[in-house]
């Protein structure tokens, strides 16, 4: 089977500390939006809480190759966390809950991928899928503390700093979910561009050659693993905390596609493919729903199933080559 | 208690017929062609769509219904399969995962656009309706009837698997897949054929769980996490693997539920995750 | 020249009066109108349109305008989201909807925060008209289907024992303890309460039924969602002979939907359940709006309780209007709510000013086979229900 990734695409782009002048674009662009869109920040806010997602799940699919289906457990840890501490324990503050929120994901992210990331490939998947099942079910289980299938309600985030309340159209909170991910975006960076990093694309590419050369295979993939599950926790923390409302959807196997489906759309491996991907699935969704809330998911469909078949690398992937085909002309 | 533990292995058998059913073709196809199918839910789906319309629209007896809607919906997915499926052999699994996702989404909007949203039903014939009285005690005899067609078609996969020229080069394509081209088997038209005969008996697998589970559009996906535990649990390309996964499957599902309702859907995710911690290959996969 | 003066005014007058008073009403729809719960956004929409369709020259000049949205998946998020736009960018008078009820709950801050009314046209579960004052409720609450049909199944039928079945999620509980408090107060005795998976489980439901069976109860009570879970349960009853083992099957009407009820076959003949409506009910009103509802969607298209719910949202939104002279500001259209009263395809029915949920009549209901296809026959009738969970202050409906 042919690699997920293609190698050559991840490791020169951001392998460099150097910042590119086009890694500029896609900041300023969201940076814009209460501008230039001040009327959709809702959708603002859902778009940059997938992008947060979406980058964990590439830092663990596209750096370390390890493919779930499972991810939503995670980000359910960081909602259920987030939100169980302003509902039960009137902990209002939100950066201290997105810490936590991060902090409980880690947790669960640690034990989980000490168990089951000695395993790859089918067996992985359905072991990622099938855990996140479980613990949607012991949500469920545990109803009256997380709410169970009808949602937790009370939470109450305090305005953040004491100032900036997440008012009704929701200015405050875009701002705070940019800074998070911006603070996000600069970790993941600087973790895939170093030597640990790098030794991650080494066991995606050939585990057993990684092996040969005595790397801790299982250790790193597990440090990985945790990282991005503190991050997918922050997502859910976001979430919640946006909108003061958790069920047990935010653990479900939809949430886990979705966000895999995100990650390959921008194009894995890229850390920047996220963010389109995200872009695109999220506000396609939204427009198409507008268009026709019965059938909007054929569009939906539609789009997945050309952008396979006509684009290799994912939407990043036509945008790469369109640029290398100019530079070409251009000497 | 005895009574119980009868009825838990007899309705865990029936279930796990439908299991079976459906998911013997994904598991075969993918130990094939290493193809992420996450669509061939479609395919049960639409055979129970066909099945309906045929008993509804033209008054086509239930048991000549499902060979047909076998016939019918294997020959459709031939199309599917040349214009979506075969250009994405030699790519990632990844971009298997997303066009398939995607076909399924289109799969939903298109069947609610002609079908409506409302779960169908069939009237089953008179003779399949109410019990059977085996002596002892009495069964109902739909699921009779759907275990005796789970055997009969276990029977006729083996059949074909063990004892004919084709089976010998689908079970040699699955071991080795160079190998197999090498001797001068093609394997894309194996393929093609495989795939069409998995979507076929899903088809039927469809159509015989409108009774049991009810039909909509959203059946594509529901059902989807339950087809890829017994392919995973059973071992790709494993006619046997999948066969023993579903009857594990179903039967611990059945007991779980009629013993500890509250942990309802708990059991069978719990079996899958311990069954591949200890076999992650499935009970009957290859190693790799 | 004294009465042409007065002619002058009074053209003056009506041209006031038509042309610059004619408002246009704005509605956000949040329903599921995809996915698993696309047939009861179906159901909703054409109750609604179906009203505005027969009734939109009563509030002329008024008009009003509709903006759909689908609410996706029931996690409350997408909801939310459809609701604060519908209410920053698209500035609607009223919202309504609302089919699970985590979107609804999730969505009543956003009401109080906007001061925008918000119609419950379905989620059902107690205590959600608690989350807002802005918030009225046209359809039911669990309880109150739940406790007429256990005092029903106790007194009437002469049930000493039952068995509890349900899909284990909120709306499931409240018609579960419901029936549990109904049942024992008129001397029942419910012996076991099983919890039959959730929304989104594939619904074989034998296993539980085989319970059930060996149990031995004089009656089963059943809730599970309208829809799918529906027509298996019916199936599953019949195919173990359960009724034959003198077990009766009873439950709220969720378990037959008009919809969905030729779908069930013969597995439904005999079930008694009580519900706020059928589409047999045999009264103008309802003969009226059945026979408009198969004219605008077909003979195979049959109204149910969900579809009626809608019906009866914008009836209370045009009252709203009328009253108001299209002037929709929030806190006055509560209070014209408050006071609605409306005889409507389900019988009387009226919004308790005090806790914003619905009054209506419960109807016992037999199925029975009528020729080829299923009817529903009213055996008993139980006038203007309130919510029993507030009555008694159950849990949350009692803060």
């Amino acid at each position: 089977m042919a690699s997920a990734i293609d190698p050559a695409a991840a490791v020169p782009r951001l392998g460099r500390a150097r910042w590119h002048w086009a890694e500029a674009l896609p900041w300023l662009a969201l940076a814009a939006v209460p501008f230039v869109f001040p009327g959709y920040l809702a959708l603002g806010c859902q778009v940059i809480v997938m992008i947060l997602f979406a980058l964990s799940l590439d830092l663990i699919l596209g750096y370390a190759g390890i493919i779930t289906l499972g991810h939503a457990a995670l980000f359910g840890t960081g909602a259920y966390a987030a939100g169980m501490l302003s509902a039960h324990l009137g902990w209002n503050e939100p950066i201290t809950g997105l810490l936590v929120a991060g902090a409980a994901a880690a947790a669960v992210g640690f034990v989980s991928g000490w168990f089951l990331l000695r395993y790859h490939g089918l067996a992985l998947l359905m072991l990622t899928l099938a855990t996140a099942i479980l613990l949607q079910e012991l949500a469920n289980t545990l109803a009256p503390y997380t709410g169970g299938y009808d949602g937790l309600l009370g939470i109450a985030i305090d305005p953040i700093f004491g100032r900036f309340a997440n008012d009704l159209f929701r200015q405050n909170y875009y701002v705070y979910g940019l800074i998070v991910l911006l603070a996000a975006f600069l970790i993941a960076r600087r973790v895939v561009a170093s030597p640990f990093g790098q030794s991650l694309v080494g066991i995606r590419e050939n585990v057993k050659r990684m092996h040969a050369i005595g790397a801790p295979v299982h250790g790193r993939l597990v440090a990985i693993y945790t990282i991005a599950a503190a991050m997918a926790g922050v997502a859910g923390g976001l979430f919640a905390q946006i909108h003061a409302f958790v069920t047990l959807q935010v653990m479900g196997f939809q949430l886990s596609g979705a966000v895999l489906i995100v990650v390959i759309l921008g194009g894995a491996g890229r850390l920047y493919g996220a963010f389109i991907g995200a872009a695109i699935y999220v506000i396609l969704e939204d427009q198409l729903a507008k268009l026709s809330p019965e059938f909007w998911e054929f569009g939906v469909g539609l789009v997945l199933v050309a952008t396979v078949l006509f684009a290799r690398r994912g939407l990043l992937g036509i945008a790469e080559d369109l640029t290398a085909r100019l530079r070409r002309r251009t000497p | 208690m005895l009574s119980a533990a009868v009825s838990i292995l007899f309705d865990g058998l029936a279930y796990a017929m439908i299991l079976f059913i459906i998911a013997v073709g994904l598991s075969i196809t993918m130990g094939l062609m290493n193809f992420v199918n996450l669509a061939h839910g479609v395919f049960a789906m639409a055979g129970g769509y066909a099945t309906v319309t045929m008993i509804r629209a033209w008054e086509v007896p239930f048991l000549a219904a499902l060979p047909i809607a076998f016939v019918l919906v294997g020959a459709a997915s031939v199309v599917f399969e040349r214009l979506l499926y075969a250009p994405l052999y030699r790519r990632s699994e990844l971009d298997q995962v997303l066009m398939t996702i995607g076909f399924v989404f289109m799969a939903i909007a298109a069947f609610t656009y002609f079908w409506g949203p409302n779960p169908l039903g069939i009237e089953v014939p008179r003779y399949l309706k109410g019990q059977v009285d085996l002596g002892f005690r009495e069964f109902p005899t739909y699921r009779l009837f759907m275990i005796a067609v789970g055997f009969g078609m276990i029977l006729a996969l083996w059949l074909v698997f063990e004892r004919t020229l084709l089976g010998a080069r689908i079970r040699a394509a699955v071991d080795n897949r160079r190998m197999a081209q090498s001797l001068g088997i093609d394997v894309g038209r194996l393929f093609t054929l495989t795939f069409a005969v998995g979507s076929g008996l899903a088809a039927v697998g469809g159509g015989l769980a409108v009774e049991l589970i009810g039909l909509r559009p959203t059946f594509a996906i529901q059902y989807l996490v339950h087809f890829l535990i017994v392919v995973a649990v059973g071992g790709l390309g494993s006619i046997r693997g999948a066969f023993l996964a579903a009857l594990l499957l179903g039967i611990i599902d059945t007991a779980g539920k009629y013993v500890w309702p509250a942990g309802g859907g708990f059991f069978i995710y719990a079996i899958t995750v311990v069954a591949l911690l200890i076999k992650p290959e499935g009970l009957y996969g290859k190693r790799d | 020249m004294q009465i042409r003066h007065a002619l002058a005014v009074g053209v003056l007058a009506v041209a006031v009066a038509a042309g610059a008073e004619a408002k246009s009403v704005k509605i956000g729809i949040v329903a599921t109108f995809s996915g698993n719960g696309a047939e009861f956004g179906q159901q909703i929409e054409r109750g609604y349109e179906l009203y505005r369709k027969l009734h939109a020259n009563e509030i002329a000049p008024h008009t009003v305008e509709i903006i759909k949205r689908d609410s996706k998946r029931p996690d409350g998020a997408e909801a939310k989201n459809a609701v604060q736009e519908l209410i920053t960018r698209d500035k609607v008078d009223v919202l309504a909807g609302f089919v699970f009820s985590p979107d609804a709950m999730s969505s009543a801050p956003l009401a109080t925060q906007a001061k925008v009314p918000m119609i419950i046209m379905n989620a059902g579960t107690a205590w959600i008209p608690k989350l807002s004052p802005y918030i009225a409720r046209v359809s039911f609450s669990m309880w109150q289907s739940g406790y007429v049909m256990g005092e029903y199944a106790a007194a009437t039928m002469k049930h000493k024992t039952a068995i509890i079945g349900i899909t284990d999620y909120p709306p499931g509980k409240d018609s579960a303890e419901a029936f549990k408090r109904g049942f024992e107060a008129k001397g029942g005795q419910v012996v076991d309460t099983v919890p039959m998976g959730g929304p989104a489980e594939v619904p074989d439901f034998t296993p539980f039924f085989q319970r059930v069976k060996d149990a031995k109860p004089n009656a089963f009570y059943v809730f599970v969602p309208a829809g799918n879970h529906a027509a298996a349960v019916a199936k599953t009853y019949a195919n173990l002979g359960m009724r034959a083992a003198g077990i009766d099957l009873i439950g709220p009407g969720d378990i037959t939907p008009d919809n969905n009820l030729q779908e069930m076959g013969e597995a439904a003949v005999g079930i008694t359940v009580v519900h706020h409506y059928s589409a047999d009910y045999d009264t103008p009103e309802n003969k009226a709006f059945v026979k408009a509802w198969k004219e605008a969607y077909g003979a195979n298209s049959t109204p149910d309780f969900m579809g009626v719910q809608g019906y009866d949202g914008m009836a209370a939104i045009f009252s709203a209007i009328k009253k108001l002279d299209g002037n929709m500001d929030g806190d006055k259209v509560m209070e014209a709510l408050k006071r609605w009263k409306f005889a409507s395809p389900r019988g009387p029915i009226a919004i308790n000013p005090e806790t914003r949920d619905i009054i209506q009549n419960e109807y016992v209901h037999k199925i029975v086979k009528d020729g080829a296809r299923l009817k529903v026959s009213v055996v008993g009738k139980v006038d203007q229900v309130k919510d029993q969970c507030v009555e008694l202050k159950v849990g949350r409906c009692g803060q």
